[in-house]
């Protein structure tokens, strides 16, 4: 597997090298598989992979900012964000 | 949601055996941790990206008991949330 950045193409690749699917066809998978992520948490709910970690739909409140360029006060709407918090395990595979 | 739930849907979705979604969740899932795990960053467009923060040693305290602790320097990864994903989230409200 290459060195560097993890895409939707080193996923299918591997995939490809594991699961003997065609190139193409893995390509497909790898969407398909984030396309099930997204609508879950489009549909406002979270996703837990053991081991690995959860994705969270948190609710923002709203708030005062500033913009930074001008200095004038906006409040900030409240808003959604999808935040990811790792499991114990990965957490200690990466300080390993 | 958990693992076996999207397992479940992706196996209905695309009309493919639990077996089977099963073993491309895992791999996914075991790919990009190996990835993080030596130290790579992922990228995946349209969904959101992984890099692996550095944080130095700092004193921080036991919230339990308020006593002062070092925390020793450590590795976290952390997850962004790619832009259409989260414009695509906030107008679900």
């Amino acid at each position: 597997m290459s060195k560097g950045n993890l895409t939707r193409k080193e996923i299918a690749e591997a995939i490809n090298n594991q699961l003997g699917y065609a190139q193409n066809t893995c390509t497909a998978l790898v969407d398909s598989f984030l396309d099930g992520m997204k609508s879950s948490l489009l549909d406002n709910d979270s996703i837990k992979f053991v081991h690995f970690g959860t994705f969270l739909v948190r609710d923002k409140n709203s708030r005062r900012g500033r913009n930074p360029r001008t200095g004038e006060t906006i409040t900030i709407k409240p808003r959604q964000m999808i935040t990811f918090r790792p499991s114990k395990k990965l957490r200690d595979l990466v300080n390993k | 949601m958990n693992k076996s739930e999207l397992i479940e849907s992706l196996s209905e979705k695309i009309n493919i055996s639990h077996r089977e979604a099963a073993a491309i969740t895992n791999t996914i899932i075991d790919s990009m941790a190996k990835a993080l795990t030596r130290g790579e960053n992922i990228e995946i467009r349209g969904f959101g990206s992984f890099v692996i923060k550095d944080y130095n040693s700092y004193e921080g305290r036991n919230p339990k008991s308020g006593k002062k602790i070092k925390v020793k320097p450590k590795k976290l990864p952390f997850f962004k949330v790619g832009k259409d994903l989260r414009e695509r989230v906030n107008k679900g409200k």
